[in-house]
């Protein structure tokens, strides 16, 4: 009977093996084929034995799967013990537990662990979906926990899920109290480093044609900025990124050695302040509006203004900054920075190198230089596209004199090479241009697709001076963005086009909405929690304190939620009759006769008389006084004989004095 | 088991040999007139009945509280046994109907039929003109003559040509059925269940009841010794008492939390009716008199709700296959006595 009981109903396994199933589905894109192969073998088995009514595989059958698997993760992972291993062996040994389940207990240890499980989820993917789908996918579990504890099997699908969904409610206040005040590490949520980070899209310490144009088709968001001061100008908005120094004729690369040198720098004008939310991109550039300053702590500046973090960003991080709209810098540069800015490679690009020697021979002054390129540029047929054609050995040369289609790195790269062959020290500066106002969530939201290249010279008088040649060939990609500025034909991603103002309007809710889990749910780091405990009026929590806070809160919330149940179950005080016989059972149960719920008071005088023979006849009076005062008609005046009987009662109970235990036979 | 059956059977009547020394206060002189005619019909019915103390009472209380009996069981457990000692014991008229499939509501309500002497139609009632009717195996006639058999039961009274007649009184239909062999049955659909106050099953006899009965003489000489040991005015006047059984408010709440508990889908599809609840109170009024109390505990109700509330219910989920007992059980425990 008892074994019986304890058996499982084949409909908890099937859900059962259904929600791990769907628990591990995600776990497919980075688990080893073998591994996913033999959990889904697994799961596929127990559902057959479960059809079938099947006995599970033997014990010795089990025992070797397991230690096949525990010698393929060895094998397969090596010495690196990390996510991916782990994960796995959580995985395979979850789908052996499942295969050998019958019980009722077998089942709950399968559901803890795939609670487990879920969490695991969250080790790979943080997003929005993935947080609902782990959250549809616990109310199944736990409403699958729900029904293999309810032995009879009475309840229904849709009383499991509201029972289980009532449990996880009622947890949810412990939850909160543990996110918002549980002591916090800095750090990301989930601080697993990233393995890999080639799916990472962004900005490099290189540039060749093609490079910014293929980021051009990402609508991936780079990095999203509230502004604490009015936001400037679109076309004003050039966030600095990496600075690219050398040219091997194809190839423009990031300085190797960098100055840290401070530099001098004149601040026109007034300062904006921003927040910053920077997508993991692996690199160590944080990205700031030109000329930036307050740098944050822990944040180096480097002598061509590039802002680099001490570790490659590999979360998402948020960082508060100031900027110069209006600026001089580099006045004194240094010889060797100014020398460097004037390297060529040699033997490339000859038509360039002539066409920059014209140029100054016919204008002399650095200025008037530049200007005449910025006019080639715009008078002459050049195309600014997504799609440019590609080019050969004489990058340069061809792209100027043959092709004449190019994107932002295109014009950077031949404008740099021009000044440079004319002798005047130029640079290639990269980062993003401009963004786009997320009017639901009042922020601005800066994609890859707004990647962009642009130069910058050095003019003695004036010091290093920003010139974007893109700005002269297609003004529209300044001013008005990137999608205006392409051909219609070009591949940009659909939500940067834009043409469905519907579409448009849901994503920039959606972002809005992202962008709030991100910065709350997902960047709640220490700080945004000493914010907010000091807006509760705790000024300077230790982590006792904490501790006192996140007990205290907890005990009282499980209080209240207790003090709800036990109300609902007491029965409606007032009677004390009722109140009597109560305390005449607990004093027969202390003594080792407990009452059943549903026992009769006759029935269970004469069991408690059994069972403790020395109180036999004050056990008989007491019950006797009670049926007659809850039972028996109360005769023609009630109102005169029942206070005395009630104290009667009261007085019998009062004096029943019961030993402890029950007696020995 | 069987011997703490018997302790308890033998504490029952202790109770009834002895109820004022255990409860000197709670009884009206009343019930003491009511007591001893009580117990000295079950004892003599126990005398042919062996072994089956519960179920007598069960018997007499569905009598004194003017329900009807279904007793489903094997053949030869000792139903028409039961029926015949009843009759022989209160001193009623039996009238035995056994139910075939040609059985026509004729056969069970008279028929009139013409008498060339006097010139005109004359009544002839059918066996149903009796105080105790055994209707044998009840499922085995089609609805049509089943039907005469209910109506009769519900109306007392049986309208034959137009012409109502009442039956008499007391009026006490035990119908038995079979319940292992349906094939070419009419098993009673739940609307005809629910006409019958209890239903009751009696089972085989523990060893030594069945030692008794096969050392001891022949039942059917026994019964033909037997004198009757409550007249007609006893039944009469304990009918009348079961009414005035007390029932305070407080075996009320735990009526209506029993039938709350009832329609509580997830355990019963289908919860005790307003109709059963009545006969619920009403069957346990009739086992509190035969307890020999003036007023209803919860135990006479737990002790009548088998009987009652078993074929009235149905299971689901895992009490699908639970039979009436399993069910009433369940339902006992699913409601907290204070």
């Amino acid at each position: 009977m008892s074994q019986e009981r304890g058996r499982l109903r084949p409909g908890i396994l099937h859900s059962l093996t259904a929600a791990l199933g769907a628990i591990l589905l995600p776990h497919v894109t980075h688990l080893p084929l073998w591994c996913s192969a033999a959990c889904a073998a697994f799961l596929g088995l127990r559902t057959m034995l479960t059809w079938r009514g099947q006995a599970s595989p033997g014990r010795w059958t089990l025992v070797a799967l397991a230690l096949a698997c525990a010698l393929g993760i060895a094998l397969g992972f090596g010495a690196a013990f990390g996510r991916d291993a782990s994960v796995a062996l959580l995985a395979l040994m979850l789908g052996l537990k499942l295969l050998e389940t019958q019980s009722s207990r077998d089942a709950t240890v399968c559901i803890c662990l795939g609670y487990f499980l879920i969490i695991t989820n969250f080790l790979y993917s943080q997003t929005i979906p993935t947080a609902a789908c782990m959250l549809v996918l616990m109310i199944w579990l736990t409403a699958t926990m729900v029904s293999a504890q309810d032995r009879t099997g009475a309840l229904g699908p849709k009383q499991c899920l509201r029972l289980a969904g009532t449990l996880l409610l009622q947890g949810l206040p412990v939850m909160l109290v543990l996110f918002l005040l549980f002591p916090r590490i800095n750090g990301p949520l989930w601080g697993f480093p990233q393995a890999n980070n080639s799916s990472l899209t962004g900005l490099s310490d290189r540039m060749s044609p093609g490079s910014i144009s293929n980021l051009g088709r990402s609508d991936a968001v780079a990095f999203r900025v509230e502004f604490q001061s009015p936001m400037p100008s679109p076309a004003s908005l050039y966030w600095r990124g990496p600075v690219l120094w050398d040219f091997d004729g194809r190839t423009w690369n990031a300085a190797a050695m960098l100055s840290t040198a401070p530099m001098q720098h004149t601040a026109k004008g007034p300062s904006i302040n921003y927040t910053v939310t920077l997508e993991p991109h692996s690199q160590r550039w944080l990205f700031a509006i030109d000329l930036p300053r307050n740098v944050p702590d822990g944040v180096l500046l480097t002598g061509d203004y590039q802002l680099l973090a001490e570790q490659p960003v590999r979360a998402r991080i948020r960082y508060d900054i100031s900027s110069h709209s209006s600026y001089q810098y580099g006045l004194e540069e240094a010889p060797q920075a100014l020398v460097r800015a004037l390297r060529l490679p040699e033997g490339l690009n000859p038509r360039a190198r002539e066409l920059a020697q014209a140029l100054l021979a016919a204008q002399r002054q650095p200025q008037a230089v530049v200007n005449e390129v910025l006019r080639m540029f715009r008078t002459q047929l050049f195309y600014y596209t997504l799609e440019p054609p590609p080019l050969g050995r004489h990058s340069v040369d061809e792209f100027l004199f043959r092709t004449k289609r190019g994107f932002c790195e295109h014009y950077a790269s031949a404008f740099v090479f021009l000044m440079r062959a004319a002798g005047i020290p130029a640079r290639v500066v990269t980062g993003y241009q401009g963004g786009e106002l997320n009017p639901v969530g009042d922020y601005l939201i800066v994609r890859q697709s707004e990647a962009h290249a642009w130069a910058e010279v050095w003019l003695r008088g004036q010091g290093w001076v920003r010139v974007d040649p893109t700005a002269a060939v297609s003004p529209a990609r300044i001013q008005r963005g990137i999608a205006a500025a392409v051909p219609e034909a070009d591949p940009l991603p659909l939500s940067v086009r834009g043409n469905l103002e519907a579409l448009r309007s849901l994503a920039f809710t959606w972002d809005a909405v992202a962008n709030a889990w991100n910065q709350w749910v997902l960047g709640y780091s220490p700080d945004r929690q000493m914010e907010l405990l000091h807006d509760l009026g705790l000024a300077h929590p230790n982590w006792r304190t904490l501790v006192i806070l996140v007990v205290g809160l907890i005990s009282s919330v499980l209080g209240a939620l207790a003090f709800v149940i036990l109300l609902r179950l007491r029965p409606a005080p007032g009677d004390p009759v009722e109140q009597l016989w109560k305390r005449f059972c607990a004093k027969l149960a202390r003594a080792g006769a407990p009452r059943r719920i549903s026992e009769g008071p006759q029935d269970f005088a004469q069991r408690a008389a059994k069972r403790l023979p020395s109180m036999g006849k004050e056990i008989a009076a007491i019950t006797q006084c009670y049926i007659g005062l809850r039972y028996a008609d109360p005769g023609p005046r009630p109102q005169e004989a029942h206070p005395k009987e009630v104290r009667r009662l009261q007085a019998l109970i009062r004096h029943l004095r019961p030993g402890r235990g029950p007696p020995r036979t | 088991m069987p011997s703490d059956d018997l302790a308890q059977i033998s504490l029952n009547a202790l109770r009834f040999l002895a109820p004022a020394a255990r409860r000197p206060t709670s009884r009206s002189p009343a019930t003491d007139s009511h007591q001893a005619p009580v117990a000295r019909a079950l004892a003599q019915l126990g005398e042919i009945i062996l072994g089956k103390r519960v179920q007598l009472k069960l018997t007499l209380a569905c009598l004194l509280a003017r329900g009807h009996l279904l007793i489903e069981d094997l053949p030869g457990v000792g139903k028409t046994t039961l029926a015949q000692s009843l009759a022989a014991c209160l001193g009623l008229r039996l009238q035995r109907i056994q139910f075939t499939s040609d059985l026509l509501p004729a056969d069970i309500t008279g028929v009139s039929i013409f008498d060339r002497t006097s010139g005109s139609f004359k009544f002839h009632p059918g066996p149903i003109f009796a105080q105790i009717i055994l209707a044998d195996e009840v499922n085995r006639a089609t609805p049509k003559a089943q039907s005469a058999l209910l109506e009769a039961m519900e109306e007392r009274q049986v309208t034959v040509e137009g012409e109502t007649r009442a039956l008499p009184e007391p009026f006490f239909v035990i119908a038995t059925q079979n319940p292992s062999h349906q094939i070419g049955t009419f098993p009673l659909p739940e609307s005809q269940l629910d006409r019958f106050l209890m239903r009751l099953r009696l089972g085989y006899p523990d060893p030594q009841a069945e030692r008794l009965l096969l050392e001891g003489r022949d039942r059917r000489a026994m019964l033909s010794e037997m004198s009757p040991c409550l007249g007609l005015q006893d039944i009469e006047r304990l009918q009348g008492a079961v009414r005035e059984v007390f029932v305070s408010p407080a075996i009320l709440d735990y009526l209506q939390a029993l039938l709350t508990n009832s329609r509580d889908a997830r355990a019963f599809p289908h919860g005790l009716s307003p109709r059963a609840g009545l006969s619920l109170l009403q069957a346990a009024r009739a086992w509190a008199l035969v307890e020999g109390r003036s007023h209803v505990l919860p135990e006479d109700l737990q002790a009548v709700l088998p009987a009652v509330s078993g074929h009235r219910l149905q299971g689901s989920g895992s009490l699908a296959a639970a039979d009436g007992e399993e069910l009433a059980r369940r339902l006992v425990e699913s409601v907290a006595l204070p």
